[in-house]
Parts: C-alpha cells; structure tokens; sequence
C-alpha cells in the first residue's frame, strides 16, 4: 500500500504539461524506478495541475516538497539516480527565484504558492485524479456522508447560504439562494447541471478542476440532488477536453462502484446519477438556458428569463446549473462548515477564487487566491510580474465580458463588485496580462471579433451591433476613424448593454468602453495623430530609411517581397510606402540599424 | 383570478397576472412598436423569440431595458415605454437592422406592406449611422414563393410558421452570429425541399425575405395580345377579402365590384371558380358515397375515410409525409384544375378556339396554387389546363396599376357558361366548408330527401380541429376538419395507426382555410380579420337562392352536354388525379 | 456552407442507423449523435445529416441548423494534417496571429480550408488550456508550444512523406 513507501514522485497530467511530454517523464521515471530496483521504495504519480504551467513539465517529490521545473524525459534518469536513490536534489532542476537568482526547493517557499489558499484546487496536484481512494484519503466524499445521514435538505441549503459562496462562473449569483428556489419548485423531476463548457478564451481553471480533481465535482452534485430534491445530474462539458471528460467518466464508475453514486447511496435511500453532455463549440452556450437548449439537442440560444431554470429548466423541468468552481467548493465548506468559509474574503465576497493567469506575465499558471486579494499581489508577486522586464500596461479579466484594468487599479482588491465597479468584471477567471507592446484598441478589437464569432444570432443589437462595433474598431486600428467614430462607438456600446437579450450581448461592449475609459489617449492617437503608441498596428506604421545610416547594401531592396524598395548599390535607399506591405523583412535584413518604424 | 396593479407611462393600469407588459400597455391605449412578435389570436400561434428588441421599455428598478412582449408584468411595476433612454436604443436598434438590411425599397416586392419601412418610418428614422458589411446570400425562386434571405431580419416567425403551426419543417435558423439567417436545409433551393407551398411564411414576412412569384407582368402581356383569349377564374375566398386592399371594412363581399374590375381589366371571360366548386362537389361527393356504400356493402378493402383534395399544399404536404398514404385522398382535381380542365375542353369547342390560344388565369387568396398549375399531371401536350395563377394581393396591384377606382365600380356577374355557382360553392373559402357543401349533396343523392336544414353549424368555426356526426337519415356519417397542417398530421397519425373513425375528413394547409391564404391581403398579425372574412362568406351562401352543388342549372348542363355523369369514363379523365410518393423527391443542390 | 457531394456506401447508413439508435432515436440526443457521427466520418457532409434526420424523426432544416450552429461540427473533411492554432486570448497577446498568418502564407490556405492534395486543413480554436507555452499550435494530437513565425516552416517539415 502507498503508505508503506518512502517516497512519491508526483507528474502533472494536466494538459499542459502533457503537451511538453509529461506522459514520456512518467514512462521514463518507471523505467528507471525499475532499473535501479526502487519499485517498493518510491511510486510515480499522475496527478491533476499544478498550477505553475510557466514552469511546465512539473515533477513534485513527496515528502520533501521538492518541485522540479521543466524537466525533460531525459532527466528521469538524474531524478531518479540522484533524488531517490543518493537523496540529493537536481539543483539545474528547481525553480530559481528571478529576484534573489537563487534555487527554491521546496515549493511551499515559492513566490508563485506562498499567498495562494487552495479550497477549489484542494486536490489539483496532490492526488491521481483517476484513483478514487486517493481522493477518498483526502476526506472524499465526507461531506457526502453528513450530508445524507445528518442533515436534512433545508440544513445543507442553510449552510451553503451562510457561507456565503457566490456562482464562480461570471454572475456570482448566490449559490445557497439558487438551491433553495430549485428546492421549492415542486415538479416530479428535477435536475443538476453542472456547467463545464468553459469558453472564456485563455481560462482553464475548470478544465483543471475535472482533470485533478473529478470527484469534488461529483460530490458536490450528489449534495445540492440531495438538497434541492434531485435524482439526476448531467455534466456539460466542452468535447475539446477529451482528458478531463475521460477522468470524468473514470470518476463516474468508480464512485458508482463505491455506491457513492446510483442508487440507495451510502445505503440512506437516495438515488443520484451522473450523466455527460457534450458541447459542442458555442461560448454562449455558458449562459444557462442557451446550456439547456443545447443539452437538448437544439441550437444554443439563449431564452429570456424569467421563467429561469430553477423553475423551469431541462426538459421542463426545475433545474439547478452551477459551474465547476462553485461545485468543487461545496464539500469543504460542508466539512468545516460556514463560519469557515465565509472569514475568507471580504464582506461581499467570501471565499477564494481560481484565476488562469496568461499573457505577458513571467509566472502563467493557475492560481487560487482569497477574495480581497489586490490585482498587485496577483500579477507582481504571484505572477512574478512582468515578462522580459517590461512595463506592465493592463490586466484583463472576465474575459469576451470584462474589461481592461490599469495601473491605477492595481491595489483594487479583487472582489465581484469592486470589479464591476471598476469597469471590469470577475467573470469565470481568466486574468490575461498586458505590456507596453499591446495596443489597447487592438485588443478591444481581438475581445469584439470573438463576441462577432460567438454570438448566437438571435437578438439584433448583438448581432449586428456587435459587428458594427468590430467594423468601427478597425477603422480605428487603420487610422481612418474620426471623433465622430469613437462617440458612435460609446453610444452603440451603451445601447448593445442596454438592450441585448442575454449575458453575452449584455457585456460585450466592455471591453471597449474600458478601453475607451482607460486608453483614451490610445484612441485618440489612432484617430487624431494616426500613430500607435505600441507599433501594433499595421496600417499606421511606416517603415523608412535612416540616410545617415544607410550604406547602400541592398540587403533590404533584395529581400523585399513586394520590391517597393529602390536605391543604387552604395547609395541610400528608399521605400516606396504606397507599395510597402510593412512586412518588416527590411527592419529584419538590415545590419547597419539604418530602418525604422515611424 | 389574481390582480396584479402597475404604471405605465404615468398611467395606473390593472391586468390579470401573466398579462405581459406589451398586452397591458395596448390595454391602455399605448401601442408599443414591435417587429419580430406575432400573435395570432385565437388560432394559439403565438412567437415571441424577444430577439428584435424593438419593443424594449424602461421598467423602474432594471438594470436593463425590458422587452414588453416578453417581460411579465409585476405588482407594483412602473413602466416608461418612451423615455429618452427608450427611444435612442429603440431607433438604434432599428438602425442596426437596416445597416444590414438592401436599401431597394423602391422596388421590393413588400413596399407599402413591410413592417420595418412602416417602424423606420415611425421612429423618424432619416439616416442610418452604422455602415458596414451586409450579408448576401443566393437569391431562390420556387413555382410558388421567392426567398430573399438578404432581407431576413431573424424574426423567426417563419421558422414557427413552418415548424410548429405546419410540421413541414423546411425553415430553420441556420449559422450563426451575423451569418445567422432562416432558411432550408443546406441553404438548398425550395423546389428541391418538402415544402408545400402554402405561403402561411410570406402571409408572416414582416420584410420581402419571403414573397410571392409575380405573374402581373406576364398576365398584363397576355391581355394585351390580340391573339390569345384570356379567360378568368375566382376562388371563393378572393372576394372575402380583395377589398381590405381598397381601405374597406374586413369582411365586406365585393363579388360584383371584382367582376367589373376584371371586366375592365380587358379578360374576355369572367367566370368563377365557384362553378368548378360545385363540380368538385360531384365527383367528391359521388366518389365519398361510392366509397361508403361499397364499405357498408361488406368491402372491407375500400379506403376510408376520405380525404378532400382541392388544397394543393395539403396534397404535396402528404406526398412527401405520407406517401403510403396517397390511395386515401379523393381522387378529384382541387376546384382551379376542375375549371381548368372544363375551360379548355368543354368551353374550347363551345367557342372553337384551340386550347394554345387560350389562356386561362386564376385569381386565387393561395401561393401553392401557382404550384398546382406547373404540376404535369394537369397539362396536355406541354398545355397546361390553368396557365397561371395570381394572388388575390397581386389582383389588387393591378387594379391599382390600371388606374381603376375600384370603389367607384358598379357591381356586374359573372359570364356564362361557367359562372353560375351555389352557395355550396362559396363556402369553399373557409374551412369546414368544403365538407359542409359535400354533405349537401351527398346526404341528398344518398338519402333521395332534401335537407330539412342546410346550415351545419356543427362543422362551422375556427377551432384548429373540429369534427361531427350527420345523420344521413339513420346512418351516421362521422366528418372531421382540420385547419393547418400540423393539425392535418395528427389526424393522418390517427388513420395510420387505424385509431380513426372518420368517414369523411376535410384538410386545409392554411389556419382559417383560404380566408387565411397565403396569397391574401396580409393582416399584420389581427385574426378579427379572418373572422370578418368567415363571417361574409357565411353571409353570401345564406344569402343565395341556389345553395346545393347538383342544384346548379350550369352544372346539371354540363353533365348533360359533356361529361355525362359523375365518375364516368370523361370525368375520370378530366377531373380527377393520381398522387405520387415525393419522399425521395427531395435532393441537395 | 458548402458541402461536398458524396454517395453514402449502404454500411455507412446501417452505421449512422446503428449509432440513432445507441441513442434510443431520441430527438433530443442530436449533439450527442452528431459527436459520435463526426467521430466515425470525420465531418458531417449532407447526406449524413439527412439519415440523422430521418432516424430521430426531426426535421433535417434543425440538424442542419444545429451543425451549422456549433464551430466542433464541420461538413468539410479536415486535411490529414489538420493544423489548429489556438487563437485564445493568452496566445494571441503572445502572437498567435503572426503564427497563423505564417501557415496561412506557408500552406497557401485560409482558415477552414483543406491544401488542394488533402494533406493539410487549417482552423482556428478557443484557448486549449495550455496557456503556459502560448502562442499554442496543434497538429492533429500533437501540441507545440512557444511557437513563432519562423518556427512553423520547420512544424510543417515533420509532416513531409
């Protein structure tokens, strides 16, 4: 049995680390566990994410903490040689902290962990995902137990009240009122769904959920079938995430193995499955009654509300849609209870909250952090700050629906209202860092292409004012705006919020009004001086020769794609604009520093 | 029932609890603009998709404005439906929609009758601000009806039109965000799918996406050539409702106006199809009898019950659904093909003109029946026996283009010999009509007595399925209507699985029957309409001396000097018709 | 969309028949049909959807609808390479866009198109999750990371015969 042996030798089987080979690590690990006769003495685990997917492929090694950082299928051999059988650590293998440039063992000392608190992450990292027991030792499926032999429906939807957890996948509705009002409609059949067609581009905290930790899930919706009066759940889960949806399926049979699922569960009566449903490529889809056309079989368009879905839902009937984050907080808070919870956070929101941390930050990763928590202490001392030592623009949050945040937000503490208040909003998690190298209209641009892309088509301000709203941003990005361009672009983005029928259409304009509020030197550059301050945008960039520095080589005009450059051997040369494609190749050939970007 | 009190533009209103904030405003007198919702009052069709966001308010308290067709009232609500805030959002919305939406409204089809130039024109709209990338798509003409997809604004209305209220199942939303757009599977043209032609899309169009296929421009042609004589038939439910185009009340009967108003047209004929009605009763009737005795006479193998077939769309509905079904319809031609037949046989030789020179036009409140006429069945040598047909709207438009005052015209009748028709025939335009005036003769030709009474009110109304027992002097005749086509489906599901116990069973595609045509001046949405148009067929049949199809002095003629009697050897030639099994018609493009 | 013209092979309609009816011929089973029939044909072309239809008793203008409504379904085949760039937020402030406009020049194609000999398709995706070695591109099950302009010449010289 696992306790007997010395040591375990922990391999991230996220996606990510996947990616970079870390199936290979792990055969070449075993291998070398055996070539060296060390089978009883150590054991390799696959487990969900670690979080610090920068630094991916990650080996952690128990029970010393020792956390390996991008490692190769070929140092297996040193790990094991070195690690497990002499116990010396593979220094050229650990994290080196950029600040002090020296080596960090033991992870609980990284910068990326030490202000992080794991509730909904608990397991990610710690345990196999597709090994029941091992989530059973991390007291798996004890809420379960208290809640069915203990507890009656009202008690547990009172807990989840007071706790104070609020939906994690954008809304922040409160999940305890949601139960109860599931739970008081009266219907013959009612449901559970569990929201998983993340769609946020650049978040994958519930990816990581499922893949680490598919049971928190599983247990959390045999409590709230419990509470609300349930007997089915059904998981909607995007078909791009074959990993996390084959662990759910491994979960699924193992707990109906262990009568933690199916009927007469822990021999108490009640009766609770758990089903898959596939998405299928929407993100409006994350909105709950496009979520429930969809699971059946339709197109996902968003219907309006009321009736909503507690009342109303699947097939029908009354049916409760959580996402993933807010299910896999549910047991601990059972467990050690509500007052435990809720001193987390700050007044109105309790708790922690997962962010996928991306972009121009040195530290990519996933992160769990208390609610409070300043945007600061997320980027510059989780995340390490900035990539390559530059200056730090704006962070992103909430996704296709959040808006841009600058430094003057940077000591927000990052709660659901605050953030809306700041023009931006928690969304499902996704956190994208931006540098001096972004440029703020071009991203607005990127966020109103996706919303172009994503949207169902159902309602007209979203169907077309959002490509209009698009259509206008790249004459901007083009230089061929004027202010009456950038008014219509505030006018159309309050009338899109103001009158879109769902979630998406509602907020599909922040993007741009934040960009608006916070870069609004940026836009008028574009407008008024035609420049891109960050040299993004093509249509405003010039390429020229700098005579002083040009000897007439040629370098440039022979590699020039389009030839628009002339100039006689030893003679300066010239670029003909109206021709240039500003590809950039001549910035690239020229040896004498003699082309810039004006 | 609970109260529910609430303010709307400073006015204190009281409405039943479910009431929405667009019924409980019109009760007041507040007419909120709308475009993509439709209710069809009384006829259970209702769409409300709440995706045009035209009708949005200002409710006090919401962070958003609230669509009115679709947002409940509550108690205590305070409701501003043109606030500042409103009306910016409300014409922007509007401007949205047309910035991809053609700007030929000079030239479309729906000019004067759209429902977004009537709302751009409202809302003042003078200029649209947003330019930007309008979607194109293939343009696709049918023997029937013309989709425009460039002009869809997603309403969806169709989509219920065709889905829900028909089960045809044609029409779906398709893509996606600003590609979205209803149209056929694979974006594949009409007259390769199974639709039927029935037209209820166009009669709910609120834009020209979906239009009818003109034939005023070749009809006006063939007036105007000295060589062809050009003969005239009338539907039945045309002059129901051809004067709500000249600003009369619904329901008032301009028969005689319509016959002066062709006559002036230049047509050389003006007969009806009302006469062709009565025939059909024959050999309807007739083969509905025949059929019975045979069945009561011990034939077990003899199909029952029988199904009328005067209504094309209804007939392509089943060839395509129900194709193992197609020995159960009558075999009678509908009215038009009857009178098409007739004409260019029959009247040919009486006026010894060649069929080639004949032309012979319909006017019909019906798209589908454009269809009918290109059906090969009903053509001789590449002849067909009704050239075209026209729409009782496109009859308005030419009286219209002629500069004819039609409210000035006096009342004139129809030519002989095939103008003369019963009041059997008239009530043909609404449905429960044809069933009622077959039972006319019928119960007369079966029982040999004359009705004690002629009005059936039992198979009168509007219910979507009706049915009634009729004493046929001791045997009881079990009849059923039905009124569109998903209603028809239920009772062909009822026949299939051998749960029906109908003797006689009449179908219309149409909801209303061809009062509620696809080819009808449009009613926006208002079913008083229909009913006015009922109410003045009932009134014409009451009105008249001849009420009985073999009654008709013309009709009695024609047997007489031509077909002999009903079902014989000529009749089976002329006036009645085989089906085909359409399942595998269908293709992709 | 466009679709191309095939002859559906009699087994290949007892398969879709087979897979309808793993499903109970339930309506409201179309996206789980059409995953499983995609994942047999590899696309959905019309004829496909239409025995779909039949079988679940629904309209084929709704499974059209429906195919068209969702990015995962496609009625065009995909390359035998198929290239997918992550175009994800994450990836595209670390220059995902230069990574496709490099294989759109490299491949001659343009997103959702297969190269004429069938050996490449190209296509665009929402975040994989692998945001850590952004900009990301996969090709078919293979996942490259920290991917740049330059590199994709090399990516696309592992797939030469």
């Amino acid at each position: 049995m696992a306790q007997q042996l010395k040591m375990h030798l922990l391999v991230c089987g996220g996606t990510g680390c996947r990616a970079s080979e870390s199936e290979a690590i792990q055969t070449n690990l075993e291998r070398e566990l055996k070539v060296h006769g060390l089978e009883n003495e150590a054991k390799v685990v696959t487990t969900g994410c670690f979080g610090f997917c920068e630094k991916g492929p990650i080996v952690k090694i128990h029970p010393d903490n020792t956390f390996y950082v991008q490692v190769k299928p070929s140092d297996a051999k040193e790990i094991v040689e070195e690690h497990v059988l002499k116990g010396r650590k593979v220094e050229r293998l650990l994290y080196s902290d950029p600040a002090k440039k020296e080596h960090v063992a033991d992870s609980r000392h990284m910068g990326f962990y030490r202000k992080q608190i794991r509730i909904a992450l608990r397991n990610c990292g710690f345990i196999n995902p597709e090994n029941i027991d091992e989530y059973i030792a991390r007291d798996g499926y004890q809420a379960l137990g208290k809640v069915l032999t203990e507890l009656s429906p009202a008690q547990t939807i009172e807990i989840i009240k007071k706790s104070g957890l609020r939906g994690r996948g954008g809304g922040g509705f409160p999940t305890g009122l949601k139960w109860e009002i599931t739970s008081k409609s009266v219907a013959d059949q009612k449901y559970v769904v569990c929201n998983a067609d993340e769609g946020d581009p650049g978040a994958f905290m519930d990816r990581s959920i499922l893949e680490g930790d598919p049971h928190a899930v599983l247990e959390a919706m045999a409590i709230c079938g419990h509470s609300i009066g349930a007997t089915k759940g059904l998981i909607y889960i995007r078909a791009e995430y074959p990993l996390a949806i084959k662990r759910l399926k491994i979960a699924i049979d193992q707990a109906r193995n262990y009568g933690l699922l199916g009927n007469n569960i822990l021999e108490t009566g009640f009766d609770f499955d758990v089903e898959l449903r596939y998405g299928a490529g929407a993100f409006v889809c994350g909105e709950e009654t496009a979520l429930i056309h969809s699971m059946e079989g339709s197109r996902g368009e968003p219907t309006f509300k009321p009736p909503f879905p507690s009342v109303e839902g699947y097939l029908g009937k009354p049916t409760n849609v959580n996402n993933v984050e807010t299910f896999a907080n549910i047991p601990p808070i059972i467990n050690k209870g509500a007052e435990w919870f809720a001193s987390i956070g700050t007044e109105r929101s309790k708790g922690t909250k997962v962010f996928a941390l991306a972009g121009k930050i040195n530290n990519v990763g996933l992160i769990e952090v208390p609610m409070g928590t300043t945007l600061r202490e997320v980027i510059f001392e989780i995340g390490g700050g900035i990539k390559d030592g530059k200056k730090f623009k704006a962070v992103q949050t909430g996704g296709p629906s959040g808006g841009c945040l600058t430094e003057k937000h940077l000591d927000t503490p990052i709660e659901y209202d605050t953030l809306i208040a700041a023009g931006s909003m928690m969304g499902s998690g996704g956190m994208i860092v931006m540098d001096e190298d972004d440029c703020m209209v071009s991203v607005a641009k990127f966020y109103l292409d996706f919303t172009v892309e994503e949207s169902c088509g159902k309602c007209s301000p979203c169907r077309i004012g959002n490509k209009r709203l698009y259509e206008m941003l790249e004459t901007v990005t083009r230089g061929e705006a004027t202010m009456e361009t950038l008014q219509k672009l505030r006018l159309l983005s309050n009338v899109i919020k103001d009158t879109s029928l769902c979630g998406l259409g509602q907020t599909s304009p922040n993007p741009v009004l934040s960009t608006m509020d916070n870069f609004w030197d940026e836009y008028l550059a574009h407008v008024e001086d035609k420049k891109c301050p960050a040299g993004v945008c093509k249509s405003l960039m010039r390429y020229v020769v700098i005579p002083e520095n040009c000897v007439g080589c040629t370098a440039c005009a022979r590699n020039c794609p389009v030839n628009c450059i002339t100039g006689e051997r030893k003679q300066v040369h010239y670029i003909d604009q109206s021709a240039c494609i500003k590809c950039g190749t001549c910035l690239e050939k020229c040896k004498f520093n003699a082309i810039e970007i004006v | 029932m609970d109260m529910i009190k609430l303010i709307i533009d400073k006015k204190p209103v009281e409405v039943e609890k479910g009431t929405t904030i667009l019924q409980a405003a019109d009760k007041i007198g507040i007419k909120i603009p709308t475009l993509c919702y439709l209710n069809l009052g009384g006829f259970n069709i209702e769409n409300k998709p709440g995706g045009c966001r035209v009708c949005v308010v200002e409710v006090e308290g919401r962070r958003n404005l609230a669509p009115a067709c679709a947002t409940d009232c509550t108690e205590g609500m305070v409701v501003n439906t043109h606030s500042i805030r409103v009306l910016n959002a409300r014409k922007t919305v509007v401007q949205l929609i047309l910035s991809d939406h053609p700007f030929d409204c000079l030239v479309c089809a729906k000019s004067g009758n759209c429902e977004l130039q009537d709302l751009a024109h409202k809302l003042g709209i003078r200029e649209i601000p947003f330019q930007g990338e309008q979607s194109t798509y293939r343009k696709d003409t049918s023997p029937s009806i013309i989709r425009d997809v460039d002009k869809c604004i997603m309403c969806r209305r169709c989509e219920v039109m065709c889905n829900e209220v028909q089960t045809v199942g044609v029409l779906s939303a398709i893509n996606r965000g600003f590609q979205a757009v209803v149209a056929p599977a694979f974006e594949m043209n009409l007259d390769h799918s199974v639709c039927t032609y029935c037209g209820q899309c166009v009669n709910v169009c609120p834009t020209g996406a979906l239009t009818e296929v003109d034939h005023t421009n070749q009809l006006i042609n063939d007036l105007a050539d000295p060589e062809k004589v050009v003969i005239v038939q009338t539907a039945p439910a045309v002059r129901a409702a051809l004067g709500e185009e000249f600003g009369m009340k619904p329901g008032t009967l301009v028969t005689g106006k319509m016959a002066s108003a062709l006559r002036e047209l230049g047509f050389d004929y003006i007969f009806d199809t009302d006469f062709a009605a009565d025939l059909t009763i024959m050999e309807e009737g007739t083969e509905l009898l025949d059929r019975l005795t045979t069945y009561l006479n011990g034939d077990k193998t003899v199909k029952l019950p029988i199904l009328t077939s005067c209504c094309p769309a209804w007939v392509k509905f089943f060839e395509h659904q129900f194709p193992e079904m197609k020995e159960i319809p009558s075999t009678a031609r509908s009215p038009q093909q009857m009178f098409g037949a007739i004409a260019k046989t029959y009247f040919a030789q009486k006026i010894n003109v060649d069929r080639k020179k004949l032309v012979v036009v319909s006017i019909m409140p019906c798209v589908a029946k454009k269809y009918e006429c290109s059906r090969d069945e009903f053509k001789v040598d590449g002849n067909p026996d009704v050239d075209y047909s026209v729409s009782t709207r496109e009859l308005a438009s030419l009286i219209k283009r002629a500069n004819i005052d039609f409210m000035a015209l006096p009342d004139s009748g129809f030519d002989s010999p095939m103008g003369e028709s019963s009041g059997a025939a008239v009530i043909f335009g609404t449905t429960g009509g044809v069933i009622e005036a077959a039972v006319r003769t019928a119960y007369e030709l079966h029982t040999g007595k004359p009705l004690p009474k002629l009005d059936f009110e039992e198979l009168r109304g509007l219910e979507g399925m009706r049915s009634a027992t009729i004493d046929f002097d001791g045997l009881p005749i079990n009849i059923g209507i039905a009124h569109g086509l998903g209603n028809a489906r239920k009772l062909l599901n009822e026949i299939k699985e051998g749960k029906s116990h109908f003797h006689a069973i009449e179908i219309m595609a149409c909801p209303g029957g061809c009062i509620g045509g696809g080819g009808q001046p449009y009613i926006h949405g208002d079913t008083s309409i229909l009913q006015a148009r009922q109410k003045a067929i009932y009134n014409e049949d009451a009105g008249k001396t001849l009420r009985k199809s073999h009654e008709n002095p013309d009709i009695i003629r024609l047997y007489e000097e031509f077909l002999g009697k009903p079902l014989s050897h000529k009749s089976h030639e002329l006036l009645h018709t085989h089906y085909f099994d359409r399942k595998k018609e269908v293709f992709i493009d | 969309m466009s679709s191309i013209k095939i002859k559906l092979k009699d087994k290949d309609v007892e398969q879709i028949k087979e897979i309808c009816g793993s499903f109970n011929n339930q309506a409201g089973e179309l996206i789980n049909v059409l995953h499983k029939v995609q994942g047999v044909f590899g696309y959905l072309p019309a004829e496909v959807q239409e025995v779909v239809a039949s079988e679940l008793n629904v309209s084929v203008a709704k499974v059209y609808g429906v195919v068209t409504f969702y990015s995962f379904f496609t009625m065009i085949p995909k390359g035998r390479n198929p290239v997918s760039i992550c175009t994800g937020t994450a990836c595209y402030v670390r220059g995902a866009e230069k990574v496709l406009e490099e294989f759109k020049k490299e491949l001659g194609i343009g997103v959702g198109q297969s190269t004429p000999d069938g050996k490449f398709s190209l296509t665009c995706l929402r975040c994989v999750g692998a945001c850590g070695l952004a900009p990301v591109v996969m090709v078919g099950e293979k996942t490259y990371g920290r991917v740049s302009p330059d590199g994709v010449k090399d990516i696309l010289k592992e797939y030469e015969d």
